[in-house]
């Protein structure tokens, strides 16, 4: 960090600043893609108003795509930000959970019948049971990490393992459809409303998590534990505590996304829903740049972050690319992002440029 | 193995001081193969003679001998302190390319090996330099190149198809007979046990890895970087090349791993070895490898992917034949030996520091 550090102090100016601020490389990558596109193809900013099979409005176009879409990764990223800073390692079982929840949600509102005429239970108690579920499957992850010392990555793979073959069992490996319209409405449209409900659900998340951050101490807690564990405990915070709860959050953000993917197709492919989706996650936080081994982290960074993946994605798709090679071409992107972010990397460009600067000033 | 393990003084007596005076890599060994012959020993009392049959194990050794080869390489990886999530992804790769390779280029099958092993070097050297040199975590640059493997599946052939290559084929159907094992079927007809050659492979790969952790000068050096990176650069050990170096050969294995895989299944898929990578880590850690590093064996390792897959036998054969009863399974056995591992150890370092 010292380095980065020295690197920023060296840079000038106001130019400074702008490249201080964590949200710059984020920012930048989002206009570096929006340039692209623009000259690639005017016609991705185009919005239009049309009408959908039930005669309601709704905007189309690929800005409403990014936004619609990134809604799941960006409430994802605000609980995997947490998790990054508390713990130093990332939860790869998001995905799995993602399926836990949207089975759950399924099987409050189906019961026994697999295929309903009406709703066998309202939604919001679907909805309160599935966020217990996933808070639950949180805790259990945190509890390994914090208790039992275990990395990040490796509790998690536990739930990554098995979650997909919980969120079958749930439902007795059946697909249950939805057909009551009203369930629709979080992953699709409100009537009357033309913007697509998940971006409502995603600002809502925003806020809420802005007004935690600032009320309560979860920041400076979260912060102090990832920084250093011990020298935390004894200004007598419990870091085991703190790590459980960064993984509840989590889980709650999960509940919601499982949710939302959920109402999006009205029923659930359990080895499909969320794909990869942990991936998309981690990145987003990495784009933000928050350090990935703990500590500090910007919230607003790594949402944005989240919007670029989805901006990326959308691009790609755009293209042509198919789903299933989508990964390669992130993989190339998330590479890059990590050499140029290294601190080896940066240290050496660092000197590099000082000694020109050197061979300039003896000229 | 006293050299470089970071808890070998004990003082008490008795079994129990036995046991905590053993170094780590030994007690997490004993506790596996224990574990795996009274798994295997309650299978034969409460499944039957299925399980008596010698071609039954040697059925488990045939279905895994890929996950062997991946999870020694995935061990090598842990026990320097790193991780390699990619080594799934390498191997649908290799069995992608050797298949289209094969199949619609006409090639030999002594090319397809060579393909093969390129592939698995170019993934373990290029993930080594991020991770050694650039000091990136390995996690990460492993996560990328798993998504970047698995991508790349697909872009070089869409759609899973079967080689008809003949060389390749009377490769894959070659039988090795185990001698005196063989059983007597329903007729009365003598049917010998055998194993397929990627087994033969596998037990090499275990054998040269044991040898070469246990005797050779450079095998000490990843337990040292991973038992204590700081002690080991002290020690004037290079530990950026023998991280380096960890990448390279898991990337092989990997390579090595493909191929054996490709062999068994006979197919390219882009979604073969789907989890690969969770087994080969879920096989380490219950073969007491220790995730922070320099504690293991690949004899464990062995025994980890044996227990693993008599599980799964067990439990399918028990009646839980649905697909999750599988994963659930796995999930529950990496969870349990975790916290074995995580418990065993805290209760030893209290020990050590009281002593």
């Amino acid at each position: 960090m010292a380095n980065s550090e020295n690197a920023r102090i060296s840079s000038a100016g106001s130019l400074k600043n702008l490249i201080k601020n964590q949200c710059f490389i984020p920012i930048a990558a989002l206009l570096l893609l929006a340039v692209f596109n623009l000259i690639a193809d005017p016609s991705f900013f185009k919005i239009t108003l049309g009408y959908n099979s039930t005669g309601n409005p709704v905007l189309s176009g690929f800005l409403i795509d990014i936004l619609n879409n990134g809604s799941e990764l960006a409430i994802l990223a605000i609980g995997m930000t947490l998790v990054t800073a508390a713990s130093g390692g990332q939860d790869i079982s998001v995905g799995a959970a993602i399926a836990i929840a949207g089975s759950v949600v399924l099987r409050v509102l189906c019961g026994r019948d697999t295929r309903p005429e009406t709703l066998q239970a309202p939604i919001i108690v679907a909805f309160l049971v599935a966020c217990v579920v996933a808070m639950l499957f949180g805790a259990f992850n945190g509890v390994l990490v914090a208790y039992f010392k275990i990395q990040p990555m490796i509790a998690t793979l536990i739930l990554y393992t098995a979650g997909r073959s919980i969120a079958a069992w749930i439902n007795n490996n059946e697909l249950p459809v939805i057909s009551d319209p009203k369930f629709a409405y979080f992953g699709g449209f409100i009537p009357g409303i033309p913007i697509p409900t998940p971006v409502f659900i995603a600002i809502a998340c925003m806020i809420v998590i802005g007004i935690v951050l600032k009320v309560t101490n979860l920041r400076l807690y979260t912060q102090a534990v990832g920084i250093n564990q011990s020298s935390s405990k004894l200004n007598g915070l419990n870091p085991e505590l703190i790590k459980v709860m960064a993984f509840v959050i989590l889980g709650l953000c999960v509940a919601v996304v499982g949710l939302i993917k959920v109402s999006r197709i009205s029923s659930i492919n359990y080895s499909v829903i969320a794909k990869d989706i942990e991936m998309d996650a981690i990145l987003a936080v990495a784009l933000g740049g928050n350090a990935l081994s703990g500590g500090k982290f910007n919230m607003a960074a790594s949402i944005i972050g989240a919007y670029v993946i989805q901006c990326l994605t959308t691009t790609l798709y755009k293209f042509g690319v198919p789903a299933n090679s989508l990964p390669a071409y992130k993989a190339v992107v998330v590479i890059l992002l990590v050499v140029v972010s290294a601190p080896t990397v940066r240290e050496y460009v660092s000197t590099l440029t000082k000694k020109l600067k050197l061979s300039k000033e003896v000229a | 193995m006293a050299k470089t393990d970071k808890s070998t003084a004990s003082t008490g007596k008795g079994l129990g001081a036995k046991l905590m005076g053993m170094t780590d890599t030994n007690l997490l060994l004993t506790i596996t193969i224990a574990v795996f012959f009274l798994m295997y020993i309650g299978a034969i009392i409460f499944q039957g003679s299925g399980f008596l049959k010698p071609q039954t194990f040697f059925n488990i050794l045939n279905a895994n001998a890929a996950l062997i080869i991946l999870a020694c390489g995935m061990s090598l990886v842990m026990i320097t302190g790193g991780i390699d999530i990619s080594v799934g992804g390498v191997t649908a790769l290799v069995s992608m390319c050797c298949a289209v390779y094969l199949d619609y280029k006409g090639g030999n099958v002594f090319m397809a090996v060579i393909i093969a092993l390129a592939i698995g070097l170019a993934f373990g050297a290029f993930q080594g330099f991020l991770v050694a040199y650039l000091d990136i975590q390995p996690f990460i640059v492993t996560l990328a190149g798993m998504f970047f493997a698995r991508g790349m599946t697909t872009i070089v052939n869409t759609s899973p198809f079967n080689v008809e290559n003949e060389a390749f084929v009377a490769l894959k159907m070659t039988r090795v007979n185990v001698p005196g094992m063989g059983s007597v079927n329903k007729i009365g007809k003598y049917v010998p046990a055998y194993v397929e050659i990627g087994v033969l492979v596998a037990l090499l790969v275990v054998i040269v890895m044991f040898v070469m952790l246990r005797w050779a000068k450079v095998g000490r050096n990843f337990y040292a970087v991973g038992g204590n990176r700081q002690s080991a650069l002290m020690l004037g050990i290079n530990v950026k090349r023998t991280k380096f170096l960890s990448h390279l050969i898991c990337g092989l294995l990997a390579g090595i791993g493909g191929f054996v895989y490709f062999l068994h299944v006979g197919s390219g898929s882009p979604s073969h070895a789907t989890g690969a990578e969770m087994d080969a880590i879920a096989s380490s850690i219950i073969g007491g490898t220790m995730l922070t590093g320099g504690v293991g064996n690949v004899i464990g390792t062995f025994f980890g992917v044996l227990s693993l897959s008599t599980i799964q036998n067990i439990v399918s054969s028990a009646g839980f034949d649905q697909a999750w009863w599988s994963g659930i399974t796995r999930a529950a056995m990496l969870c349990l030996f975790l916290v074995i591992q995580s418990v065993v150890m805290s209760v030893r370092k209290k020990r050590n520091s009281a002593n």
